[in-house]
């Protein structure tokens, strides 16, 4: 006993801040605080998971058993509020820690995993399967993939072989189901044997105003484009109107009138021909170029499809 | 066979060692996907050296970043033929070269019974040798 203890004492401190350098986990973490506005509980999530794994890894040095947790992921939210941007990060982020070798993302719909004959959805999952080895496996919209309504849908087939192999190889890959949160739930709940093989059930909020601005902000430098300051005002109004326009997609909608915005600078300045453009000019998408939006020409007709 | 003394068969890359562990497979199928060669799995229940030709278990396995999937894939060729030969191939498709950069057996059959010399007498008193596997003597699928 007293030999024991004796071996013990002389490894029982692990350089916790030694192993948190050394992943680099901090440089992730910081993107991604950066590069994602807003997404607290994701971000505590993600932290939490972070810590949960680092942990683990001192324990292994101190001969401490750490069993390796389920990392398999859930991401329900609506659309546009950053599931695959974050699904892609996790790969990254677990990759770093150490939970997959490979740590690349391969992201899937229904399509890629069932057939359309008998016989042809087993291997087409397989052959998925096989490449997202050591890294993630993102599977949007996950609830295609079971069709209650027809009996005879391959889907059932595929999802089989999923939950056998987030089983037995979870060393293996990490598996992350993405959709609308009313949706997976009552895939879910049809399938109680994928619910429980998943530890993680990250919930997404959506964006409000500011933080919508702040996205819209942070597009924009990274195409090397900015509002000027009226036009920052008059977008704030734009996203508030937006909002309560249906077919609102979040971060993706904020995109789309980005791209529209920089079609009009265009035009904008494709007609004032006859004076010299700046720098400032080309990178400058000025108040005008939102105010022309259907969504501020009066009422707002409901019809648009997607917010002009 | 005399220059064999195990009777063990000795075809592709470390035939003479023993078997190699999952964990070494995984280790030599990494070597194999860092070098972007394409893995592939056949099996046959011929051991006639000159058998070059193995069937192919599954298609070749393309763009794969992990050995863990081929290591699942060769479980699954052990399970449907746990008394087969089974290797792992890995084909360097660079242009110019073109042909198998890896082969070793994963799986050998529990008895390997080996290989008589039969003589055949020819014209005059001319003798012409070959190898003839025991195993053969039973049809496909049966042998081993």
């Amino acid at each position: 006993m007293s030999e024991t203890e004796n071996n013990s004492s002389e490894v029982n401190e692990v350089d916790i801040d030694a192993i948190y350098r050394e992943s680099e986990i901090q440089d992730v973490l910081d993107r991604l605080d950066a590069e994602l506005v807003g997404l607290v509980p994701v971000k505590t999530r993600i932290r939490e998971i972070a810590a949960l794994l680092l942990v683990d890894k001192l324990r292994r040095q101190l001969d401490l058993t750490a069993g390796n947790p389920s990392m398999h992921m859930s991401f329900t939210g609506n659309p546009g509020t950053g599931k695959t941007t974050v699904a892609m990060r996790m790969a990254d982020i677990l990759h770093r820690l150490g939970y997959v070798r490979q740590g690349h993302l391969v992201a899937v719909t229904r399509d890629d995993l069932v057939g359309q004959y008998i016989g042809h959805t087993a291997p087409k999952t397989r052959e998925v399967l096989k490449k997202a080895m050591g890294g993630v496996l993102f599977i949007d919209e996950a609830y295609y993939l079971y069709k209650p309504e027809n009996e005879r849908d391959y889907g059932a087939e595929s999802i089989e072989i999923l939950l056998q192999v987030m089983e037995n190889q979870r060393d293996d890959l990490v598996v992350i189901l993405a959709g609308y949160k009313d949706r997976m739930d009552k895939f879910f709940e049809s399938n109680p044997g994928m619910s429980s093989r998943i530890a993680h059930h990250i919930d997404f909020p959506n964006y409000n105003p500011a933080e919508l601005v702040q996205i819209a902000k942070l597009m924009l430098a990274e195409s090397n484009y900015r509002m000027s300051a009226e036009a920052e005002e008059v977008f704030a109004q734009y996203v508030v109107k937006r909002m309560e326009m249906p077919n609102f997609a979040n971060a993706r909608s904020i995109r789309n009138a980005l791209d529209r915005a920089r079609l009009r600078q265009a035009n904008r300045l494709f007609n004032s021909r006859g004076r010299m453009l700046t720098r400032v000019d080309l990178m400058t998408i000025e108040a005008e170029d939102f105010l022309k939006s259907r969504i501020f020409a009066e009422g707002a007709e409901d019809n648009s499809q997607d917010g002009e | 066979m005399i220059t064999n003394p195990t009777g063990r068969i000795t075809q592709g890359q470390f035939s003479f060692l023993p078997d190699l562990t999952d964990e070494q497979i995984s280790a030599q199928i990494k070597w194999a996907l860092a070098h972007d060669w394409a893995v592939s799995i056949e099996y046959t229940d011929d051991p006639h050296p000159r058998n070059t030709y193995w069937e192919m278990f599954g298609l070749p396995m393309f763009d794969l970043k992990d050995p863990a999937a081929i290591l699942m894939e060769i479980n699954e060729a052990r399970k449907t033929f746990p008394n087969h030969y089974i290797r792992v191939m890995a084909f360097n498709s660079t242009r110019g070269v073109e042909s198998p950069a890896m082969s070793f057996i994963v799986n050998r059959p529990p008895n390997e019974p080996g290989f008589g010399l039969v003589r055949e007498e020819g014209q005059g008193r001319e003798i012409r040798y070959s190898f003839h596997s025991y195993a053969t003597d039973k049809p496909e699928g049966e042998r081993y």
